[in-house]
């Protein structure tokens, strides 16, 4: 049977990484790419680009112009840059309402104003009714390497693993928006993280990596911490800050928080001795205001991310295996 | 409601030999694999998964038949969320593949969803595809006789729904079983009430408890249930009196008796049984998607899938030579795997190797 894309191909987890390794690595394969970093690393300039697909365009807590912007501004700054200009296409399918459009034009203008970047360049395409949906938008963003040297590769045992507030927000809100199910206050958490970013890292702490953890959730972003490696982390499941909405809301879809996007968390890891110091520095702004200790590094599961249940139990938290599905019952 | 830790020293204390719990819903698999219950309990106590997931006792060839219908350009099939990914007899054939290969295939959360995709298509048949056990054959009825009072004539549903205790009984019957008591599904008590699991201690001798799905509401119905197995008396017992009555959900039952009958019904694993299925009934004939269509479900075909071994309870998921080898949840030979359900996709996405 010929091999075809589908969905789980985009979902972030492992499918996806398949398709880099085995479609587009093999072809145009170079240093900076094969790195495999949320932004390609070109001595002092950090590049990143991201599209957005995102269904329904409108969402609760943004929408996919805040997301364009957010997204990309946030895969700059987790490689430890400033990020200063974005360049901006979109994909708009003919029939969009004029209105519909420059609400998303106002909400990156907006985003932009407040993670402190200018689209200096960009591209319109309309194409057929049908041959797309509604609207699609591609950022890249360009950024100044200020904090060099963050890596998995820095990971050493007992490091604290940090989360800078609830998880799975973003994913769960989409989620409740399609199914047009029910009725709730839970927003997107869809932000700009540079100036968190920058507070982490202006602490002087012993800051190992940054990761924004978006498709896949947080346990796919913790699980490409360590593959491969000699070190595993162990996650305290009681320590994770969920909303009591998303987990209520999971619960009904069939969905899992830690494999849901964020788009307005980070995941940090650093020092132990550090922990306490990072935690009041994200604590102090509003995008950090759920911050929390959730894991440590450990030695004793190389490669894999462990949870210690409520109940006292271990398991293991894989890396999301293709898009999640809602279920039965 | 006791902690866990009391709860634990309890189930340690009791003078027990090796003991084989059985689970027969596919929540409760999942339940477990994800509080690490498995990991807690004493090494003579094994918790095996037993044919709960509707998903996974969806033989193969049924599969096939609902891959052939969905490439009808004039119908819509709408399922839940876990039928999507399951392969039929060809790995890697799917719903999702037959939808990238331009197949009407939507998601849905209720039947009542696909309902509502049928008034709004009436161009189109829509069919859904009714999964599941007693839990969702009420959802799945209420949507028939809704239909029929609408008039909805582009709707029909492929009923495959199954009823839990001809299964456990044709189970209890398989040559080898070795299983010392039942933790039953709470979600098909809410509906058939204590009495749907009667015949467990009244006519096999069988223990069994009846439990909920936080996973404090498990280690509670486990340990009731091995201090049964340990003072010899089988009895039923409800540790989820919350959300199940004695007589469960009447109104359920009643429309599920006006919609549907028994019928004879492949199980994968289990082969044919009779009066384990349930299929519309003939008055509501415009609505069932098998007659409209002249669905045929082929033979059955040999496959290195051990799936049915894994939900009979004979055999543990990594024990199946396909186990995470050429069978993962990214690429699921067998529905074990693929379902949010399975037996499989919970060993392999929780266990600790």
């Amino acid at each position: 049977m010929d091999e075809i894309i589908t969905l789980d191909y985009g979902s972030g987890g492992k499918k996806t990484a398949r398709l880099i390794e085995n479609s587009i690595l093999p072809a145009l394969s170079n240093p900076a790419l094969n790195a495999l970093t949320d932004g390609a690393i070109l001595g002092d300039l950090v590049f990143s680009t991201d599209s957005f697909v995102v269904d329904p365009i409108f969402f609760p807590g943004g929408d996919i112009g805040k997301l364009a912007v957010c997204g990309t501004v946030n895969d700059v700054a987790v490689c430890g840059a400033e990020p200063k200009y974005l360049s901006c296409s979109f994909i708009i399918e003919e029939g969009l309402p004029m209105a519909a459009l420059s609400r998303v034009i106002a909400s990156m203008k907006a985003a932009c104003a407040q993670a402190g970047v200018q689209v200096v360049t960009g591209d319109t395409k309309v194409v057929e009714r049908g041959r797309g949906d509604k609207l699609y938008i591609n950022t890249a963003g360009i950024g100044f390497l200020k904090y060099p040297g963050l890596s998995p590769a820095k990971l050493r045992e007992g490091d604290a693993v940090l989360i800078s507030g609830t998880a799975g927000d973003h994913g769960t809100a989409v989620m409740l928006a399609r199914s047009g199910m029910m009725q709730t206050e839970l927003t997107s958490d869809c932000a700009p993280l540079n100036r968190l970013c920058a507070a982490i890292l202006d602490t002087g702490a012993a800051v190992r990596v940054l990761r924004d953890p978006t498709r896949g959730g947080v346990a796919t972003t913790l699980n490409e911490f360590v593959e491969g490696t000699s070190l595993g982390i162990e996650l305290a499941e009681g320590a994770i800050p969920v909303r009591p909405a998303v987990k209520a809301a999971c619960a009904m879809l069939g969905l899992e928080p830690l494999y849901c996007a964020n788009e307005g968390k980070l995941l940090c890891v650093a020092a132990q001795e550090d922990a306490e110091k990072l935690l009041a520095a994200m604590r102090a702004l509003p995008e950090g205001e759920n911050a929390a200790q959730i894991g440590v590094v450990t030695a004793n599961a190389p490669g894999k991310v462990l949870m210690k249940t409520a109940l006292g139990g271990r398991r293991v938290l894989q890396k999301l295996a293709g898009a999640q599905l809602p279920r039965i019952c | 409601m006791p902690s866990a830790e009391t709860l634990l020293r309890e189930i340690r204390a009791l003078p027990l030999g090796d003991v084989r719990i059985m689970e027969v819903c596919g929540t409760h698999t999942m339940a477990i694999a994800e509080a690490g219950i498995r990991s807690l309990l004493p090494e003579n106590v094994k918790l095996l998964s037993g044919p709960g997931c509707p998903v996974c006792v969806t033989p193969a060839e049924v599969i096939d038949a609902v891959l052939a219908l969905s490439m009808d350009k004039n119908l819509i099939l709408a399922s839940y969320g876990d039928m999507i990914r399951v392969p039929g007899s060809t790995p890697g054939d799917s719903l999702q593949r037959r939808r990238a290969l331009g197949a009407d295939v939507r998601i849905c959360y209720s039947p009542m969803d696909a309902l509502e995709i049928a008034a709004k298509n009436l161009h189109k048949e829509v069919v859904f595809l009714g999964v599941g056990f007693e839990t969702t054959a009420p959802g799945t009825a209420a949507a028939v006789l809704a239909a029929g009072e609408r008039g909805l004539k582009n709707f029909s549903v492929w009923s495959m729904l199954k009823t839990v205790e001809p299964a456990l009984r044709a189970l209890m019957g398989t040559e080898g079983f070795n299983v010392q008591g039942f933790l039953c599904p709470g979600h098909v008590a809410t509906i058939l009430g204590e009495e749907g699991f009667r015949f467990l201690p009244a006519s096999c001798r069988m223990p069994a408890v009846i439990s909920g799905f936080e996973s404090g509401d498990i280690l509670f119905a486990l340990c009731r249930l091995l201090m049964q197995i340990a003072d010899g008396e089988p009895r039923l017992e409800n540790a989820y009196p919350r959300a199940v009555r004695p007589e469960g959900n009447r109104l359920a039952k009643a429309m599920m008796g006006r919609c549907f009958a028994p019928r004879r019904e492949l199980w994968r694993g289990l082969g044919e049984i009779p009066a384990s299925g349930l299929g519309l009934r003939e008055e509501w004939a415009a609505f069932d998607a098998e007659k409209k269509f002249g669905v045929t479900v082929g033979a059955e075909k040999p496959t290195a899938c051990r799936c049915g071994e894994v939900i009979t309870g004979m055999r543990e998921p990594p024990r199946c030579p396909l186990f995470g080898k050429r069978c993962t949840p990214e690429d699921p030979v067998g529905p074990c795997m693929v379902s949010s359900e399975g037996a499989c996709a919970a060993w392999y996405k929780y266990q600790i190797p």
